[in-house]
């Protein structure tokens, strides 16, 4: 069973208002039955020092990613995950998490990749709920252990590889890093250099558009008639395009997609995870320095 | 991994994670944010803080060296536990050693806590670096007053 669609006014302008739920609508329907809440962080010790009550953690980088090669569970493990948490395939999740809801976003796009179908953001995430005195709590639920049926990933949809990007060179490519990684002053976002890659730059015709043009100082999405002058009006991206994001590792490249996917209603939005480091320490793939996006070779 | 190396206070604090199971390795890490020792107004200059670029968050530590003993101060916000987990880790683990004692300390020793499955390597940089740091700070001081390490 899935939950009805928040009423909110400030959400009904999106293309795709299901897929997001205000902070008083949590609270209300908080703790009922067939409504999963989760925390994803940056910070694996943040939902430690306080959470939602009710919510159970699940950390981008231990748990969603497989152990050994860099590529994200299979539908088994995936599965397992699951079932450990408690989490039924008919549950409507909804994710929050810090940093304006970036690695929360990224777990959405995970979760979308095996296919769950409800899965919802917290608008403005972790600090708009501390923002307005909402309760939080240091207990851990414990989870009774469901059944979660094998789902193979599907990455065909909205995953792109390097040879993806390859060829959709001259269609709309969105880099959402700092300008300073754009142009290729740096290889690493700042105060991220273990992240680096062994070239600066960016993806031939790429489009700068930091991932923070889609949020506001609060944490929440911008309104919808912002998002179509940021994305549309300025960018000149129109709907029906074919749309890959990218960044360094793909979680702020995650919060982009889910603005053009559910927020503005793109149809065909892929999210490049491999990313900047992925393709600038890649040999032989076209890059561009300075602040133009360049042109497909 | 040089265990012998080690200093005594280093070696507990390695001793009492591994004792733990990976889930209660995290809650210590915990425990240590919580302790991060606050470093009382004005103790610190303002221009004396260095910013740990390895780390994901604001963290910045400072590192006051005398001939008999290193004290390291480290300030990181609340919203990062993880990280001030490390620093504080560092700052009550390096107390009281001897700049000669800080500068052996093996770099490898933020991998020898049983954190990379709990926390993930990538994270664990961060601490690598603060360490790094520290005793770069703690040779630049015994360089400009002329002792040797």
């Amino acid at each position: 069973m899935s939950f009805p669609t928040d009423p909110s006014p400030e959400l009904a302008d999106y293309a795709h208002p299901d897929r997001l739920v205000t902070t008083a609508w949590l609270e209300e329907h908080s703790g009922e039955d067939g409504l999963v809440v989760l925390e994803s962080n940056e910070d694996v010790l943040l939902y430690d020092t306080g959470h939602i009550p009710g919510a159970v953690k699940i950390d981008w980088h231990t748990e969603l990613n497989d152990p050994v090669v860099r590529d994200y569970l299979d539908g088994d493990a995936f599965a397992a995950l699951m079932s450990r948490k408690g989490i039924r395939r008919e549950d409507t999740i909804v994710i929050y998490g810090d940093k304006s809801n970036w690695w929360a976003a990224y777990t959405l796009w995970v979760f979308t990749l095996f296919g769950h179908a409800d899965v919802r953001l917290l608008n403005g995430g972790r600090d708009a709920w501390i923002a307005e005195g909402r309760e939080l709590t240091k207990e851990v639920p414990v989870a009774t252990p469901s059944e979660y049926p094998v789902v193979e990933r599907r990455d065909d949809d909205i995953r792109a590889f390097k040879e993806d990007v390859l060829a959709h060179l001259g269609k709309p490519l969105i880099d959402v890093r700092s300008p300073e990684e754009y142009s290729g002053e740096r290889t690493h976002m700042p105060a991220y250099p273990e992240e680096g890659a062994l070239r600066g730059g960016h993806i031939p015709t790429a489009r700068s558009v930091p991932w923070a043009m889609a949020a506001q100082d609060d944490g929440r999405f911008k309104p919808h008639r912002d998002l179509v002058e940021v994305y549309l009006t300025k960018q000149g991206f129109a709907l029906g395009d074919d749309v890959i994001t990218y960044c360094r590792i793909g979680e702020r490249s995650s919060h982009t997609w889910f603005v053009m996917k559910y927020l503005l209603g793109f149809d065909n939005v892929k999210n490049y995870d491999g990313s900047w480091t992925e393709w600038g320490s890649a040999v032989r793939v076209p890059i561009v320095t300075g602040d133009q996006p360049g042109e497909a070779p | 991994m040089s265990d012998a190396a080690l200093p005594p206070s280093l070696q507990a604090i390695r001793e009492d994670f591994l004792a733990l199971s990976v889930p209660d390795r995290l809650q210590l890490l915990l425990e240590f944010s919580d302790s991060l020792p606050v470093v009382p107004e004005g103790l610190v200059d303002p221009d004396a803080w260095e910013r740990v670029e390895e780390c994901q968050s604001p963290v910045f530590i400072t590192v006051d060296t005398q001939p008999d003993a290193v004290t390291v101060h480290a300030s990181a916000p609340e919203e990062a536990p993880t990280t001030r987990g490390f620093a504080s880790i560092l700052v009550q683990g390096l107390h009281g050693m001897t700049p000669d004692q800080v500068l052996a300390v093996p770099p490898d020793f933020p991998l020898q806590l049983g954190l990379q499955n709990a926390v993930s390597m990538l994270r664990l940089r961060g601490m690598s670096g603060m360490l790094w740091r520290i005793k770069r700070q703690v040779e630049e001081t015994l360089k400009a007053s002329g002792s040797t390490a």
